[in-house]
């Protein structure tokens, strides 16, 4: 790995330099040393993330015949995937995740669901986030009723990436947020939906088109501010996939390229690292809904998938020494359809892939069972079957590595999971 | 949900009214026209702000201001200090007054039930133009629409006229409280001071071109002169005059004597009613019925609107000699009015009205709207010109607008209604007006502040 390193005091001088608010930084814990040293961060994956394609099982006999052009190709193939096993790959996008994974810091629960089976977004990243069993059930996340749990005592604090807390961290604790850029992270995928929306009409899609060239010109314009980013970082925007361009609406809205993805995981370690930081945080990464043109190696989800890997590579970073303290989770609503689609994509499914990283994670193989994708097997005739319910990987976090009361874990912060028991043994 | 809506009830409320809160669509479902004709009612429309202070009162707080602003720079002057800025004191009191006035006017347009009752409102609002361009007539808009204008939006239109050319907003913001016959006893007494005071034709030429017969009515400029004159004395009271300072005032001294001529019609002089009875003739002139009901149709129904729905708004206007109330009816009853391809395109103000009536607000700082819409194009209380602001498309459909309409409609989106279900919104804000695509489109959205910005920005949803 040729990126320059930076040190923790530049990241945070670049957080600095991003408007943040470091008011928050100040509080002292006291207390608990055990869960006070250990941090905790969730990624949810917006979008339905096709965890096929992030750990792609391609010594599974029957997924290149299922995925079709879409498929990734094996170990040994150029661009191929990144050897786990025997079984399972991870995405070449994903090059820091594999790299931990190679020294036991990373693994894959490939089949991992929650309870909800309805596959639509809303619902699944309600329930998701609020720990329970259908959306409308709580209206708090279960990552604050952690926090909750633990008690202020414990001087366990939280973050979040976003312009206001996400569900997973919304309710009685108070938690800090930061957003890059400082206001509100627009949405990279609008312009292209309200493009094809527009197709017909006359007035708003010509409008549309040159508003956003307009904006793109501006972009160029401050393209060399971001140049000195892109240079202290060779080293990811040259493994970078192809597809990050994709389209005219993408060039222009301020879409954040890797170098950006990377900064907001230095910056989520250095609020984390700074004396009294936060020790749990949550963080969203979007535009998993690939419906169409997904790609394989290279693609709209690859792009995706190595601005995911750069988030994780900036946290990796920017830990430091306190990455063997921390336990890393990304989650997604659901997954995709095992087949292809029609348009080269994969719709709505059922389980997906949890990638589970942190110097504090126990070396071992795939969490949780692989139903494999024989015909039988698969949920409903479409969807990779689930083995594991995600409660049971979020239980076994917080149990094991922040240190949640087993009671309170059960009664407050993930009610009804009893037949969800925590993994044994995830974390060191 | 949507099993009580109708698609002339969406029409209503989206297109008469100013865009639906939830549920309002269902209720207007049952009898759409009535729920129009309802809001028909001779009190006009209500105030906004029953407590805003009246026109009088803010002319008076700035012209106290104003002498406060010159005894500090003359104290100034005297011990060698530097003066506080006058221009900027000045503004910043009237930024104050108007930007509270916006913001109140807004929220109403915002939470009202009478959605209709307020269109119709703010577009005889912008027909009687005051903007706030020109300063001393900014902390009088609001007073202006409460007074002179929404207590008359369905009554006589000569009326709502009237009450528009006598208010001292207007009177400032044209320049016609100071306009002075040249052959006036005022116009004497100034001369022997070697002043040389004037008409000043801007009011005059506004009222026959603007506000009611229409440059198609094919005056000329002697007609504009002898209606200037003729409105010469029309002005308001200054201090001198503590009683009635800031108030309407009828000054003899400065009316041009004689007999005025006014688009071949002769009008014997008998002082303030000499203007009066020209603004009756030009209230009832075929030429005012044609010019509003062309205006009136191209609002509420089309860029280029069907000559037929002219006719019938110009024919209830004759009819009922200007009655406002009779022309809204008209338009009700006119099967024009229903078509239900949505083709007018929001206007900014319209857009975001519509954009906080679905969703609930604007938020936890409502007052950042203003520079929003200037950003969009339309600055609070800021109108370019005494013709108002346009209503059609091409001004207000370019890219950088677009733009600012999406970029404004996701953060919207993400920080106020962020956990609104976008489906259900979709559904309550545009009924059967939401077309297939549209609704596949949202429904696919990957969060729901995604679905909310594409419900906001979906065709259907920026225009009415």
């Amino acid at each position: 790995m040729t990126a320059t390193l930076l040190t923790r005091r530049r990241a945070l001088a670049s957080a600095f330099a991003l408007g943040v608010s470091v008011e928050f930084l100040g509080r002292q814990a006291l207390a608990d040393p055990h869960s006070q040293s250990r941090k905790l961060v969730i990624i949810v994956c917006r979008g339905g993330q096709d965890g096929l394609s992030v750990s792609p099982p391609v010594g599974d006999a029957h997924y290149a015949a299922l995925r079709g052009a879409i498929a990734i190709p094996g170990f040994e193939a150029a661009n191929g995937a990144l050897r786990l096993d025997d079984t399972f790959g991870l995405h070449p996008a994903l090059q820091t995740v594999h790299a931990l994974a190679l020294k036991g810091e990373a693994r894959i629960a490939p089949a991992v669901a929650t309870p909800d089976r309805e596959r639509s977004h809303f619902e699944a990243q309600d329930v998701l986030e609020n720990g329970a069993t259908s959306p409308y059930a709580i209206s708090t996340g279960w990552l604050n009723r952690a926090l909750q749990a633990l008690g202020p005592r414990s001087g366990v604090t939280a973050i979040a990436v976003a312009p206001t807390a996400p569900l997973i961290l919304k309710g009685a604790v108070e938690s800090a947020s930061w957003s890059p850029g400082g206001g509100a992270e627009p949405d990279h995928r609008l312009p292209a939906i309200l493009q094809d929306l527009y197709a017909q009409d006359p007035l708003l899609g010509p409008a549309l088109a040159q508003g956003l060239a307009t904006q793109g010109m501006a972009r160029a314009a401050n393209a060399e501010v971001n140049q000195e980013m892109a240079n202290a970082n060779s080293s990811f925007s040259e493994s970078a996939p192809q597809g990050l361009t994709n389209g005219p609406a993408a060039a222009g809205y301020l879409r954040r390229g890797l170098p950006e993805a990377r900064k907001i995981g230095l910056t989520l370690a250095a609020f984390m690292t700074a004396p009294g930081g936060q020790q749990v945080a949550a963080i969203s990464v979007d535009n998993f809904d690939t419906h169409a043109n997904q790609g394989a190696s290279a693609g709209q989800l690859a792009a995706r998938l190595a601005y995911l890997d750069a988030v994780i590579a900036g946290l990796h970073e920017g830990l430091g020494a306190e990455w063997s303290r921390t336990l890393v989770i990304t989650a997604t609503e659901f997954g995709r359809t095992a087949r292809v689609n029609g348009t080269g994509g994969t719709d709505h499914g059922t389980a997906s892939t949890a990638l589970i990283m942190g110097g504090a994670l126990t070396r071992g193989g795939i969490v949780g069972d692989w139903p494999t994708l024989a015909p039988a097997a698969l949920f409903e005739n479409r969807d990779t079957r689930p083995t594991l319910d995600m409660r049971a990987l979020f239980k076994a976090a917080l149990r094991d590595h922040l240190g949640v009361d087993r009671r309170a874990l059960e009664a407050l912060v993930f009610p009804d999971s009893a037949a969800a028991r925590p993994i044994e043994g995830l974390v060191a | 949900m949507t099993a009580k809506t109708s698609l002339q009830g969406a029409i209503a409320v989206t297109r008469l009214g100013l865009g639906a809160r939830p549920g309002e669509i269902a209720a207007a479902s049952a009898d759409p026209k009535g729920w129009v004709l309802d809001q028909i009612t001779p009190m006009g429309a209500p105030p906004y702000w029953p407590e805003m202070p009246s026109a009088a009162t803010r002319f008076i707080q700035f012209a106290a201001a104003r002498q406060e602003r010159r005894t500090a720079a003359a104290a100034a002057a005297k011990t060698g200090q530097p003066a506080p800025d006058p221009v900027v004191q000045i503004r910043a009191l009237i930024r104050q007054d108007a930007g509270v006035d916006f913001l109140r006017r807004i929220q109403f347009a915002a939470a009202t039930d009478a959605g209709f009752q307020e269109r119709w409102a703010l577009f005889w609002s912008n027909h009687f133009t005051v903007s706030g361009l020109k300063p001393q007539a900014a902390n009088l808009i609001g007073p202006f629409e409460q007074e002179a204008i929404r207590p008359h939006v369905f009554g006589k239109f000569e009326d709502m006229l009237v009450a528009s050319s006598t208010h001292p907003a207007m009177l400032l913001y044209l320049d016609q409280a100071q306009s002075i016959g040249p052959n006036s006893r005022a116009a004497a007494f100034l001369a022997r001071s070697g002043r040389k005071p004037g008409l000043n034709e801007n009011l005059g030429r506004e009222i026959l071109e603007l506000h009611t017969v229409g440059v198609e009515a094919g005056y000329s400029q002697a007609d504009v002169t002898e209606f200037a004159r003729a409105l010469t004395g029309w002005s308001l009271a200054g201090p001198n005059m503590p009683d009635r300072e800031g108030q309407f005032l009828f000054r003899p001294n400065a009316h041009e004597p004689g007999v005025r001529a006014v688009m071949g019609r002769r009008y014997a002089d008998d002082g303030y009613f000499q203007g009066h009875r020209i603004l009756h003739d030009l209230a009832v002139s075929p030429h005012t019925a044609h010019h509003l009901a062309t205006k009136i149709a191209r609002h509420f129904v089309s860029d280029t609107p069907p000559d037929s729905l002219v006719q019938t708004l110009k024919a209830a206007y004759l009819r009922s000699e200007g009655d406002l109330g009779e022309v809204a009816r008209a338009l009700v009853g006119a099967p024009e009015t229903w078509d239900p391809s949505p083709v007018k395109f929001k206007t900014p103000y319209e857009f975001v009205v519509s954009s906080a009536r679905i969703g609930g607000g604007f938020g936890a700082r409502p007052e950042r709207i203003g520079p929003v819409l200037a950003s969009m194009g339309q600055r609070p209380f800021a109108a370019p010109s005494p013709k108002g602001w346009p209503d059609d498309a091409a001004s207000w459909a370019d890219g950088d607008d677009v733009f600012k309409r999406l970029s404004w409609s996701d953060s919207y989106a993400r920080q106020v209604i962020a956990e609104r279900d976008p489906m259900a919104l979709a559904d309550a804000a545009l009924g059967p007006r939401l077309s297939p695509l549209a609704g596949r489109t949202i429904a696919r959205a990957e969060t729901r502040g995604e679905g909310l910005a594409i419900l906001l920005m979906t065709p259907e949803f920026q225009r009415r």
